[in-house]
C-alpha cells in the first residue's frame, strides 16, 4: 500500500505546488499509515529528487523517456498507472492543473476510481473518505465521499502550507514500455512565458477592471505587480476587448485562483467574478465608487481613482521593501 | 465525420447558492438552468461551424441528466444540431457521468468528443479526459483554436506556462475554451427548428457510482472591509505586512 503523487518541475526545479502536493500526500499517508512514493519525469536530478524526502516522500520513481518531455495524457497515464501498479497505491494525489487535469481523469478512469478535483482539504477518515473541493466556481464548498478502494484527488493551488522538513527519499528507475501509439499527438510549436508565475500558482496578484478605462494605462498596474512580485489578471470586459490576453481572465467562466493576496482595481465585484476570486486569503478593492459590490467581500478598501492611487500604493511598498 | 457534443445544464452564474435538507442538496428552487457556458460557446459553436465549412457531417448533442434537463436541451437544439440524445439519469460522480458518455458514444462511432474546460457547477472538468480514456482515444485539454482537415486536427491548446500547437489524427476528445469560437445567439428560425428536432431518450447503462457528495458548505462571510485613506498608503501596506502577513 502507498500514496502516490506525481510531481512536476521546471527545468529541473520541483513547482512549489507539486511540493504542496508531496505534502498533502504525506498527510493521508500517516493516517493510512503508510509511505509516500513520488513519480517524477524527465529531466530532473538525483539530488533535486532525493529533495523531495524533505517534504515527506519516502521514495522518488523516475522515468526519462524523452518523449515524455512534451506533456501528453495518454503516456502519462501510462506512466503512473505502472507506479500504482508497482506500489499498490490506494490514493493517487496530483494537481487541479492542465497536467492533473488531464492525467489523474484518465487514471481514475482507468482504475475505476472515485475522484476528487480541485480538493481543498484533508480526506475525513472518520466519515469514510470525505474530502472537501470547490463547487459553483468558489461560491460554495463540497464534501465528496470517495467509495472505491483506490482514490485519486487533484488538489488546488496555494491551499496548502508547505513546511520544510528533515529526510531524503530514495530515488529508483521506473522503466515503462511504451507503444507507438502512446506518443501520435505530434506537438508542432511551443511557446512559454518566461520567468513570470503563472497567474494560478502566484500567491500575490493585482488585478484590473473596465475601472482603469483602457490597456494604455494597463503599464500603472503592471508598475505595481513588478514592485510586489505580483502577476496580473482582469476581468471578464477586459479580456473580451482584448485589453489583456485570455488566460489572465478571473471568474466563473475564467480561472479560479486562490492566492494569498489579490488587489483588485477598477472591478465592481459582480458575483460571477467574485466566484473566482473569493477563495482569495486576503482581498484589496480600490474603487472610486463608495458603493461597488467589491468593498463587502474585502478586507481592505481604498476609496479613490485607480490612476492616482496605484502610484502612490507602488511607492509605498518601494520604501516598504527597502525597510525590510 | 460526426461529432458529439457534451452539454450539461448548470445553475445560471447569478445564482445565489444555497442549500437544503441540513446541507445536503442543492436547492434548485427557483434557479434557472443555462447550458454550461464552455459547452455552448466553444464546443457547441465549434462543432456547428465545422458541419457549415462541409469538415462534419452530423452534430450530436449529448447530456447525461432527468427529463428537466430537456428545456436545456433544446435551448442547445436551437443553436444547431442534428438531434440530441438525453441518458436518462443523474449523477454528481464524475466517473458515472463520464462512463455513461463513453457507453453512448461507442453505439454510434464518433470521430470526435467535445465538451467544455469544465462546467461552472461542479468545476470538475473531469469529463473529457475520462471520457477518452474509456474510449482508448487521444485527449486534448484546454484547445483555445481547433481545425480539421483530412481526418487530423490542429489544436492550440494551454498547457502549463504557455501554449503548445499539436497535430492529432481521428478519433479525438478536445476540452474547449476561449478562443474556439465566438459564442452565437439563437435566432428564431433555430427556436421554432429545435422544437421538432429528435431528441432521443436512451436507458442508462450498468454503471458503478464511485463517490458521492455528502454535504456542501458556503464560504465564511468577510467580517467587514477596514478602509484606509488614499492618502496613507503606508498605512495599507503596513497592515499587509504585520496583520494580514501575506507581504
Ligand atoms: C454568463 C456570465 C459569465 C460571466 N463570467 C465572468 C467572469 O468569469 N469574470 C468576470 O470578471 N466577469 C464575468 N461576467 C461579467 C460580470 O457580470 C461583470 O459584468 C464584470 O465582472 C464586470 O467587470 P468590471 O468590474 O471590470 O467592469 P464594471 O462592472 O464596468 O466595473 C468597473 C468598476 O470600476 C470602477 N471604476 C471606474 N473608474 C474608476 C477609476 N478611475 N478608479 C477606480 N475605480 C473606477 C467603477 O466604480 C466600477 O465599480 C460574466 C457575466 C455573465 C453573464
Amino acid at each position: 500500500m502507498s500514496v502516490l503523487v506525481l510531481v512536476e518541475h521546471s527545468q529541473g526545479v520541483f513547482k512549489k505546488k507539486s511540493l504542496e502536493a508531496v505534502q498533502y500526500a504525506a498527510h493521508v499517508a500517516k493516517e493510512l499509515g503508510t509511505s509516500v512514493t513520488a513519480v517524477a519525469v524527465g529531466n530532473v536530478d538525483n539530488a533535486a529528487m532525493q529533495g523531495l524526502g524533505a517534504y515527506g516522500a519516502n521514495k522518488v520513481l523516475h522515468t526519462t523517456e524523452s518523449r515524455l518531455e512534451n506533456f501528453n495524457s495518454r503516456a502519462y497515464t501510462k506512466v503512473m498507472l505502472a507506479a500504482a501498479q508497482k506500489e499498490s497505491a490506494k490514493v493517487i494525489v496530483g494537481l487541479h492543473d492542465t497536467v492533473g487535469k488531464a492525467v489523474s481523469p484518465r487514471l481514475a478512469a482507468r482504475l475505476k476510481a472515485g475522484m476528487v478535483a480541485g480538493a481543498v482539504g484533508y480526506p475525513d477518515l472518520s466519515k469514510g473518505f470525505v474530502v472537501k473541493k470547490n463547487v459553483f466556481s468558489g461560491k460554495a464548498f463540497a464534501f465528496v465521499n470517495v467509495t472505491s478502494d483506490v482514490k485519486v484527488i487533484t488538489l488546488m493551488p496555494n491551499t496548502f502550507q508547505v513546511v520544510k522538513g528533515e529526510g531524503s527519499a530514495t530515488v529508483e528507475n521506473l522503466d515503462i514500455a511504451f507503444d507507438d501509439k502512446d506518443f501520435s499527438i505530434q506537438v508542432k510549436e511551443v511557446s512559454k512565458a518566461s520567468g513570470s508565475v503563472p497567474l494560478s500558482e502566484a500567491e500575490l496578484v493585482v488585478s484590473g477592471g473596465r475601472g482603469l478605462k483602457g490597456p494604455e494605462n494597463w503599464h500603472v498596474l503592471e508598475g505595481l505587480a513588478k514592485e510586489l512580485g505580483a502577476a496580473l489578471a482582469c476581468s471578464r470586459p477586459v479580456a473580451d476587448s482584448h485589453w489583456r490576453p485570455h488566460h489572465e481572465h478571473v471568474g466563473q467562466t475564467g480561472g479560479t485562483i486562490r492566492p494569498n493576496l489579490y488587489i483588485a482595481v477598477g472591478i465592481s465585484g459582480a458575483i460571477q467574478h467574485l466566484a473566482g476570486v473569493n477563495g482569495s486569503k486576503t482581498i484589496v478593492v480600490i474603487n472610486k465608487d463608495a458603493e461597488a459590490p467589491f468593498f463587502s467581500a474585502a478586507n481592505y478598501g481604498v476609496l479613490g481613482d485607480a490612476l492616482e492611487v496605484i502610484p502612490k500604493l507602488t511607492e509605498a511598498v518601494k520604501r516598504f521593501k527597502a525597510n525590510h | 465525420m460526426k461529432i458529439l457534443v457534451c452539454i450539461c445544464p448548470v445553475p445560471d452564474t447569478t445564482t445565489k447558492v444555497a442549500f437544503s435538507d441540513n446541507n445536503t442538496h442543492f436547492n434548485t428552487q427557483g434557479v434557472t438552468f443555462i447550458i454550461n457556458p464552455y459547452d455552448e460557446w466553444y464546443s457547441l459553436v465549434r462543432a456547428l461551424e465545422l458541419k457549415e465549412a462541409g469538415v462534419a457531417t452530423a452534430v450530436h448533442l449529448v447530456t447525461v441528466g432527468k427529463a428537466d434537463a430537456e428545456p436545456v436541451i433544446r435551448k442547445a437544439l436551437a443553436l444547431g444540431g442534428d438531434e440530441a440524445i438525453r441518458i436518462d439519469t443523474d449523477s454528481n460522480d464524475t466517473y458515472a457521468v463520464a462512463a455513461q458518455i463513453a457507453e453512448y458514444a461507442k453505439t454510434d462511432g464518433y470521430d470526435l468528443v467535445l465538451c467544455g474546460k469544465e462546467s461552472i457547477d461542479y468545476n470538475n472538468g473531469t469529463v473529457g479526459a475520462m471520457v477518452a480514456e474509456l474510449l482508448d482515444m487521444n485527449y486534448l485539454g484546454f484547445a483555445a483554436k481547433i481545425d480539421i482537415a483530412g481526418g487530423t486536427a490542429t489544436v492550440t491548446r494551454e498547457i502549463e506556462g504557455g501554449e503548445e500547437t499539436d497535430a492529432c489524427s481521428l478519433p479525438l476528445v478536445i476540452s474547449c475554451q476561449k478562443g474556439v469560437a465566438e459564442a452565437r445567439i439563437p435566432n428564431m428560425r433555430g427556436i421554432m427548428a429545435a422544437r421538432t428536432k429528435p431528441l432521443k431518450v436512451v436507458a442508462p447503462a450498468a454503471v458503478d457510482t464511485v463517490s458521492t457528495i455528502v454535504g456542501y458548505e458556503l464560504p465564511p462571510a468577510k467580517t467587514g472591509v477596514k478602509m484606509i485613506s488614499a492618502d496613507n498608503m503606508d498605512e495599507l501596506v503596513n497592515l499587509l505586512h504585520t496583520e494580514a502577513k501575506v507581504i
